[in-house]
């Protein structure tokens, strides 16, 4: 493009433009970002710390459960059968005589793997899918979404079982590849309706206007600027896939029998209900708090990344 | 809003061929031949097989099979069980349960989810709000089967107020329990979504607006605050028909209603491949109009959103 092309335009007076405003702006300090300020304000909150402590600690079950306990998990003894609490067995025994505590460890490692993966995966499908959709448009968004819609259309958890039954072999990796097919299409439409605001954006069409490529816009100013919600969704669909695997489990079409999971132990516990309920408390809280950590962990995300919500607090 | 309708309609159409396509591949492409399975160990000359398979149309290409399948569901011919049973005699005995069950679910958990909502959002920061958020975030981390058990252990064992186990023919009253199950997620779900919007539109302007020109509280709540809370909610609602129908599958195994989660799962273990995909078509098409209902629903709600032609 010639740049010695003549150009007319207006220069207000000095005394007409508001510049002392731009003049006070300390460019001294360090740029402020999103990302920055909502951790500013997260890391003012306690529950922000809980949520990590628990989560740390739950994640420390799932790497090394040896730190914890040094029960084999599989070991029968059937002379324990649901016997208490004794030395060194702090939650006593199921029907099995397998120690309840060395299994609530162990099964930590089935619920967050397959938790982890399925959001990983989902987030990685529907977010490529949803930013590309949206921000290209036209038929290929047509498209897109309408593939997304018919997977959309079937329950995912109900698709799971149908794929699972069919699946011959059964392990953490299927379980999460299954609930992603069918959970990414909730990720994708997050993602396009976010791309479709922030793509309007004037910064944007100030990139388009210095010349940057689309591919470029995309990547370094759409993307980061809709990943809010989609991080926010992240974080609690991570717990509803922790759900959907006992659910698996508890249905008898999640893992295979010799696999240790809080959902397969939930399902055990049900034959001795009247006998111990205990046996069904313990997996079931540990789920729980697993679960809730990830929850509020999205709560507290979502509300330091929301100025409105930073400002009614 | 005619031309609205109409070519949401239209859409749906492609949505529900791939749906059903996708299923029917994931059921009859399985491996292993249902035919064979009938029979267990006796198995029958192969001339008896080639004919059964001939029957059921597996002798043709999944494709085939598929078209063949949906070209009879369009003249309401669901298809025959393996057993020989015709699949809409299945469902009609299936179905109206699960409804009751869905109904007596969507009841509790849209009146209580929203009433309780609404007051706690009114009252942030009160004990009862913090107590309905602690109560709402357990029902949500906690299984649905977890919660079932429980309340099964509670009200039928210790307390002996309900019997364990739904009996055949599934009356109103039997589903009480299994509803509140049902719909225990959800109703969490839809108490925080209330609360959070009431909460919300109760700084907006034109909620003092209102106040100031001197209308009655309740008025204020019911007009102003509830109407515009709701529209977060019943989408909620909308895509929970689908949870819902998957939280049978897990309510009715705990207390042995005999629905449509119960016969779904069922037939998936035992490979009734005809059962299957008759059911999550009409599952899924359950699903679409739920979602195209609640579209509607927001120009009611929201009188700014209007429908273009």
């Amino acid at each position: 493009m010639p740049s010695n092309r003549h150009i007319e335009r207006y220069v207000a007076p000095i005394d007409e433009t508001p510049v002392a405003g731009v003049d006070a702006v300390d460019t001294s300090q360090k740029a402020s970002s999103v990302w920055g300020d909502a951790w500013k304000d997260m890391r003012k909150r306690w529950m922000t710390w809980v949520c990590f402590a628990l989560i740390v600690l739950v994640l420390l079950a799932v790497a090394f459960p040896q730190l914890y306990t040094r029960t084999d998990p599989d070991y029968k003894s059937l002379m324990d059968s649901l016997e208490g609490p004794t030395e060194g067995h702090p939650l006593g025994f199921n029907k099995q005589g397998q120690d309840v505590f060395a299994r609530l460890i162990w099964g930590a490692r089935a619920s967050v793997i397959v938790g982890l993966l399925a959001t990983v995966l989902t987030s990685l499908i529907g977010g490529i899918v949803g930013a590309i959709a949206g921000y290209y448009g036209g038929w290929l968004d047509a498209v897109v979404s309408r593939i997304g819609d018919i997977f959309f259309a079937i329950p995912s958890v109900l698709g799971a079982i149908v794929v699972m039954t069919v699946l011959p072999f059964r392990n953490v990796f299927s379980i999460a590849i299954t609930l992603a097919i069918f959970g990414w299409p909730q990720v994708a439409r997050i993602m396009r309706g976010a791309v479709l605001t922030a793509k309007n954006a004037d910064y944007v069409t100030a990139s388009i206007a210095l010349g940057v490529s689309r591919g470029k816009i995309l990547l370094r100013h759409v993307i980061p600027n809709a990943l809010a919600p989609v991080i926010v969704i992240t974080t609690v669909s991570l717990g509803a896939y922790i759900v959907a695997e006992a659910t698996l489990s508890f249905l008898g079409i999640g893992l295979g029998d010799s696999a240790i999971s809080w959902g397969m132990d939930i399902s055990a516990a049900q034959s001795t209900l009247r006998v111990k309920p205990e046996l069904l408390l313990w997996p079931s809280a540990a789920l729980a708090v697993t679960v809730l950590s990830f929850l509020l962990l999205g709560d507290v995300v979502r509300d330091a990344l929301d100025p409105k919500a930073r400002s009614r607090r | 809003m005619l031309w609205y309708i109409g070519r949401r309609l239209l859409q749906l159409i492609p949505v529900f061929f791939g749906a059903t396509l996708l299923i029917y591949l994931m059921v009859f492409a399985m491996p292993g031949d249902p035919i064979a399975a009938l029979f267990g160990d006796r198995q029958p000359s192969p001339e008896i097989i080639a004919q059964l398979r001939a029957q059921y149309n597996l002798d043709k290409p999944v494709i085939v099979q598929y078209l063949i399948w949906i070209g009879g569901l369009f003249r309401g011919d669901f298809g025959t069980t393996y057993s020989g049973q015709p699949v809409s005699a299945v469902m009609a005995q299936a179905f109206p349960i699960t409804a009751r069950l869905a109904v007596l679910a969507l009841l509790f958990e849209g009146v209580a989810g929203i009433a309780i909502g609404l007051v706690a959002g009114l009252r942030k920061g009160k004990i009862f709000d913090n107590t309905a958020l602690v109560v709402s975030l357990l029902l949500i981390s906690v299984p649905t089967f977890v919660t079932g058990f429980v309340l099964q252990y509670l009200f039928g064992i210790k307390w002996g107020i309900i019997s364990t186990t739904v009996s055949g023919a599934a009356p109103w009253g039997e589903l009480i329990v299994p509803a509140i199950v049902l719909a225990s997620v959800s109703f969490a779900n839809i108490l925080r979504l209330t609360r959070a919007s009431v909460a919300e539109n109760m700084g907006a302007d034109f909620v003092r607006t209102a106040t100031a020109k001197g209308l009655k509280r309740g008025r204020v709540i019911r007009v102003h605050i509830l109407r515009n809370s709701l529209i977060p909610v019943v989408t909620y609602l909308g895509t929970d028909l689908g949870a819902l129908m998957v939280g049978a599958i897990v309510t009715e195994g705990i207390f042995n209603i005999h629905g449509v989660g119960g016969t779904v799962y069922q037939a998936v273990i035992k490979g009734e491949g005809p059962t299957v995909v008759a059911f999550v078509a009409v599952m899924v098409i359950i699903f679409m109009l739920a979602n195209l209902l609640v579209d509607l629903l927001y120009a009611v709600l929201d009188p700014r959103i209007r429908y273009a032609k």
